[in-house]
């Protein structure tokens, strides 16, 4: 259900560079969060498009999101304090499907792709798997929620540049642990997701995945953030559905990489 | 306080419609305000059979505004006959249905076949900038709009509403053609062709290169055409383009509206058209006028 709440900030830290955690009272938002879904926040007046951003993490009635800056949006949501008030719309979109994860579930995430698997990840912990986290990065200050991850999962942590963690791709540790998982959930740049997806495929594991698009209105309505998928009885062509209401979260197979 | 309006004998209960496009079939609004507050409802763009539309990216921003391409995604008017009017006729609200071909005996058989669904009045698109065939291709060239609209209109058992393309030399001229043609009404603006370009990648931002401009900040535009056109029909006008607020709507009906379209705002702001209804009354209460009528074309020169 698709609702519209004004919250006031608790707090607004940068956690890497550029890369910011931003903590909201949002007491009705809260209450319906599913893990993999998003909000869509207001960025300022100059602005007309809200920005989506995934929650990272729902704690009581405090939700936090971690949002690169990436334009004059984010750049304005960066600088909001404490005691400052955001419009947002919320939850959206459909999150995982929790209940296909298996008793072994791995949440692969790049970059800003890792915020929204802090939540999946707690959320199958509490539901009695036993996850595991691969958390990809470009450079060690680019690295986030390394302490929140540890302290539920056993976490591998990669960078590009080899400034922190394994050097290399979220694939290469995949690749190398792949039959012990039961599915996979993955969040991050279309690249990576289309390997993972490729090696899912493969070892035929179930695979999430929560993509990304340029959005309009995030609930549905203006239909700009079309994801090409395969038509459902396996017949040749595509079909668009949307990132903001049919997804973003998609079953790997159903996408067109 | 009296907010009726009257396009070609159908009662709107307030000027307040949703523009094409913006409002997909009116679910995913539906779960914030009740549809039954709004005069008329504005479906996407329907055509004879689906459409998938284009590939993303569909959207650039630009300050105040929005481009889109979407290319008139829809699941063609049969299903839209069978799952959406019923769904839609659940409320008190009037339907436009908002019709696309690709050719002339296009445009003939969706006039047809809408006229003959539970629908109140018909817009057709003439101006649809993201598609290869029809959409703008008609609505630009005054024989054009002759020909389509003329015919159309003779497949037409409810009120034909024409939706006028701003990528002209004179709006005028074109509002003239389509009412001597048979338009009952116009609706105006449909989106400005615009485009943006990623200048680190050098890459246009939009899949189909060029789309259509909306948002507040083609307001002035927008009024601008509504006024020319008045001066130049005497058929009713619904206004639209970059409508956000009470007041935009009096702007509008003052330039010679006789019920606005909101659209893009909603995209901002969910609510957008019950705030507008609001400031739209509180407006009339301030200046004390009793009917909303009274503001069609009375701008003082």
């Amino acid at each position: 259900m698709a609702t519209q709440e004004i919250c006031r900030v608790v707090s607004n830290t940068e956690v890497g560079t550029g890369l910011f955690a931003l903590t909201m009272e949002a007491p009705v938002l809260c209450a319906q969060a599913q893990p993999g879904q998003f909000v869509h926040i207001t960025c300022g007046e100059g602005n007309l498009l809200r920005r989506p951003i995934s929650i990272c993490d729902v704690q009581d009635d405090k939700m936090v999101v971690v949002f690169q800056v990436k334009g004059d949006g984010t750049a304005w949501l960066a600088k909001r304090r404490e005691g400052d008030t955001l419009d947002v719309l919320g939850t959206l979109g459909q999150g995982f499907q929790m209940e296909q994860l298996g008793a072994r579930p791995v949440f692969i995430g790049g970059g800003i792709g890792v915020p929204p698997m802090l939540m999946t990840l707690r959320a199958a912990k509490e539901n009695g798997a036993q996850p595991e986290a691969i958390l990809g990065f470009r450079s060690k200050n680019m690295v986030i929620l390394e302490d929140a991850f540890r302290a539920l999962a056993e976490t591998h942590i990669c960078t590009d540049d080899g400034s922190y963690g394994v050097p290399g791709f979220v694939t290469d540790i995949l690749k190398m642990h792949a039959h012990e998982f039961t599915s996979i959930c993955a969040c991050g740049p279309k690249p990576m997701l289309r390997a993972i997806a490729q090696i899912a495929e493969e070892q035929n594991i179930p695979c999430q995945v929560s993509m990304e698009e340029r959005m309009g209105c995030g609930i549905g309505a203006c239909l700009v953030c079309a994801c090409e998928l395969k038509l459902r009885d396996g017949e040749e062509g595509v079909r668009y559905g949307h990132v903001c209401k049919d997804g973003p979260v998609f079953d790997s197979k159903e996408v067109v990489w | 306080m009296d907010l009726r309006v009257n396009i070609c004998g159908v009662e709107l209960k307030n000027p307040i419609t949703t523009a094409s496009g913006t409002f997909g079939f009116g679910h995913e609004y539906g779960e914030f305000f009740n549809l039954s507050m709004l005069g008329g409802v504005g479906v996407k763009g329907l055509t004879p059979t689906e459409r998938l539309g284009n590939p993303a990216p569909r959207i650039a921003e630009t300050p105040m505004g929005i481009l889109n391409c979407v290319g008139l995604q829809n699941p063609g008017i049969d299903r839209f006959i069978e799952e959406q009017i019923p769904f839609l006729r659940q409320y008190d609200t009037k339907i436009i249905a908002n019709v696309s071909g690709n050719t002339v005996e296009e445009y003939c058989g969706m006039i047809e076949k809408i006229s003959d669904a539970d629908v109140d009045l018909i817009e057709m698109n003439i101006s649809c900038p993201n598609v290869k065939c029809g959409g703008m291709a008609f609505g630009t060239q005054p024989k054009m709009v002759e020909e389509v609209v003329s015919a159309a209109k003779r497949y037409a058992k409810k009120p034909l509403i024409v939706k006028l393309s701003p990528n002209v030399t004179d709006i005028a001229e074109i509002a003239r053609v389509a009412v001597d043609s048979g338009a009952d009404a116009l609706s105006l603006i449909n989106t400005l062709l615009g485009m943006r370009i990623d200048v680190d990648s050098r890459k246009p931002i939009l899949s189909n290169v060029m789309g259509g401009m909306s948002g507040p900040a083609v307001l002035p535009i927008a009024v601008r055409m509504v006024y020319q056109v008045r001066q130049a029909v005497d058929v009713p006008i619904i206004g639209m383009g970059g409508i956000r607020t009470g007041r935009d709507i009096v702007e509008m009906m003052l330039a010679g509206a006789d019920a606005i379209a909101i659209g893009t705002a909603m995209f901002a702001d969910p609510m957008a058209p019950v705030k507008a209804l609001d400031e739209l009354k509180a407006y009339m209460q301030q200046h004390g006028i009793e009917k909303v009528t009274e503001l069609t074309g009375a701008v003082q020169l």
